[in-house]
């Protein structure tokens, strides 16, 4: 390392005598004036970058594992699962798969097309009708502005438990339930309130001056959300998209009360009706379907990870 | 930065503005309003209603006054609903937490293959509330599953984790604890705004590591901590589809698992006794509303801001 810092009273003080004369000190004294922490930068980093990425390593296995392995075991025929804790099958079995994939009443491809219909319904939903709220509170000027916004913010918080009943009532007297509607409505009404905060929070970083100029040019505010703060707020829209996704191809709550018909029925409801369906020991075809629900997420998530992570980091959402 | 902080702001929010832009903020707001009013404010109300009466979907719901919350504190189900989710909440979310920061600390300064690392920490908590990972926990920690098999190649004999009921809850604690990857990268971005001339000038004066973890990194993010600390707990009380899946919407084994929301459930949707569960969702609320509330006023004792 080169730019161990030298003391500066080190040459202040011993300038005057020419040519220098080596001042006479124990090894001691010496070791003494040596910067501490420039030392151990020296001999360090190397051995404790080292520790800390087998660590991390070490510990990042650890989480993984348990994923790995249930990959593994969908490829395992079912007596080996029990008795292999290794990752790399021993031979390659598919009949898990084509098992799990018909084992219920329908097969697995009518749960996955419910559950797409109801991401693709919400994530349009949430896209649509959230926008469309955070510009009126990032750049409209209206009475009660303040108050409603905060009304907004607390709704975040509300937990669905509190309004989960009457909700059902309702959708029930209006015969939706067993349909898509309740579970896509609600998102076209922004009930997901999060991501109008998460767009105000963007639509306030864009520049006012975009609007203001396009509002002097006599453009009107269809227009200027149209073309003006949309284009300009892919990323937001984009981290919107891909919460929604997850979070609805994951939800089981809401999906558990509404959908109580097998042919309405997303992929975690048919998941978890397969412990019901099947004997408690074919794990092999349910890992299997595990992994087929999780596929999407697991693809979403590698696209859109730097829009999850600045997402996260920006709001804090799960 | 947060949804918390931005509460605490509009309470003091002074009156900027005029009229002006009324006719386009209807038309805005119009799809919003139309939920808040239909989808969240009037269900709240009739919630509130609904708890003090007797409703089984099939007739009329009938006025009991306070019999539902009275039916609460002689219930013992209720009583030991909250217990669990008490506990799993006190034990789960400070180790949760605490994971987070440690890995956030780990992962900080100019550590070659952050992103990968990010990744696969982050990774469990969005598969982490789904249903195939639930069902992976009760293979993972059932009788014969992954962690006996390891166990056993030590010579230890296990136990039917998920099926003991001195410790089921307790793989329920570890799957919250594991998906930490959501609050690690808020920390990470926390730590990324201290600037580094503190430490610097701290080392200068001769500071070790320790003593600048708890004098420079610690006060300075405090916000964060407080930040995830209240989301992790807000989300923690509502935990629902973990304990429904491991213990086959049960809360079995002998009701260790039976977590608030889930004993809800079973009387809203399974016994159809929709008076009885509004009650226990407002309690939930107050809960909620209440530990959020002492955590702003606790937070005035601890939290440090710059500004």
């Amino acid at each position: 390392m080169t730019d161990t810092p030298v003391r500066p009273d080190a040459h202040t003080e011993t300038t005057t005598p020419w040519p220098p004369v080596r001042e006479r000190r124990t090894l001691t004294e010496v070791a003494a004036e040596i910067p501490d922490a420039p030392r151990q930068r020296r001999t360090g980093p190397q051995l404790r970058r080292l520790l800390k990425h087998a660590l991390l390593i070490g510990f990042g296995l650890v989480m993984l594992y348990p994923l790995l392995w249930m990959l593994a075991s969908s490829f395992k025929p079912n007596d080996l699962i029990f008795r292999e804790t290794g990752l790399i099958p021993t031979e390659i079995d598919l009949t898990n798969y084509s098992e799990g994939w018909n084992a219920l009443l329908h097969p697995f491809s009518h749960y996955l097309f419910n559950s797409a219909v109801i991401v693709l319904g919400s994530v349009i939903g949430n896209l649509v009708s959230c926008s469309m709220a955070a510009y009126a509170f990032a750049r409209l000027k209206f009475r009660g502005r303040p108050i409603w916004f905060a009304v907004m913010l607390m709704s975040i918080m509300l937990p669905i438990h509190v309004i989960i009943v009457p909700q059902y009532i309702l959708f029930s007297e209006l015969h939706w339930i067993n349909t898509y509607l309740p579970l896509i409505v609600p998102k076209l009404l922004a009930t997901d309130a999060f991501f109008i905060f998460l767009m105000v929070q963007f639509f306030r970083g864009l520049p006012k001056e975009l609007d203001e100029a396009a509002r002097l040019d006599g453009c009107g505010h269809g227009r200027i959300f149209l073309q003006i703060m949309l284009p300009l707020s892919l990323p937001a829209l984009a981290t919107t998209a891909i919460f929604t996704f997850i979070w609805t191809w994951n939800d089981f709550f809401s999906q558990l009360i509404f959908l109580t018909r097998p042919d309405m029925y997303t992929v975690p409801i048919a998941l978890r009706t397969f412990i019901d369906a099947t004997s408690n020991s074919s794990w092999g075809p349910l890992f299997a379907m595990s992994i087929v629900s999780l596929v999407p997420v697991f693809i979403v998530f590698l696209f859109g990870q730097k829009y999850l992570v600045k997402g996260i980091a920006t709001t804090g959402i799960k | 930065m947060s949804v918390i902080n931005e509460v605490a702001k509009t309470r003091g929010a002074s009156r900027e503005v005029q009229k002006g832009d009324g006719k386009a903020a209807a038309i805005f707001l119009a799809p919003w309003f139309v939920g808040l009013v239909l989808i969240t404010a009037f269900p709240l109300v009739a919630s509130l209603y609904l708890s003090f009466t007797d409703y089984s979907l099939l007739e009329a719901p009938s006025w009991v006054g306070l019999e539902n919350f009275q039916r609460m504190f002689e219930d013992p189900r209720w009583w030991q609903s909250l217990k669990v989710t008490f506990l799993y909440v006190a034990v789960s979310v400070p180790l949760q937490l605490a994971a987070a920061l440690a890995l956030a600390l780990l992962l900080d300064r100019g550590l070659r293959g952050l992103a990968i690392y990010r990744s696969v920490y982050y990774l469990p908590s969005l598969l982490g509330s789904s249903v195939a990972i639930a069902l992976l926990w009760r293979q993972v920690f059932g009788a014969d599953g992954l962690v006996n098999q390891v166990l056993g190649v030590f010579g230890i004999q296990g136990y039917g984790w998920v099926s003991h009921p001195d410790y089921a809850l307790g793989t329920l604690m570890i799957l919250n604890v594991w998906t930490f990857g959501a609050p690690m990268i808020i920390f990470l971005a926390g730590l990324r705004q201290i600037p580094a001339m503190y430490y610097e000038a701290a080392s200068i004066d001769g500071a070790g590591k320790a003593r600048q973890f708890f004098k420079i990194t610690l006060p300075l993010l405090s916000p964060i901590i407080f930040f995830n600390l209240v989301l992790q707990l807000i989300g923690a009380f509502q935990s629902f589809t973990q304990s429904y899946i491991v213990s086959n919407g049960t809360g079995g084994p002998v009701d260790s698992t039976l977590f608030y929301t889930l004993y809800l459930y079973q009387n809203g949707f399974r016994s159809f006794d929709m008076g009885y569960a509004s009650a226990m969702a407002w309690v939930l609320l107050l809960i909620v509303a209440g530990m959020t509330v002492v955590n702003f006023l606790a937070s005035k004792f601890w939290v440090f801001y710059d500004d």
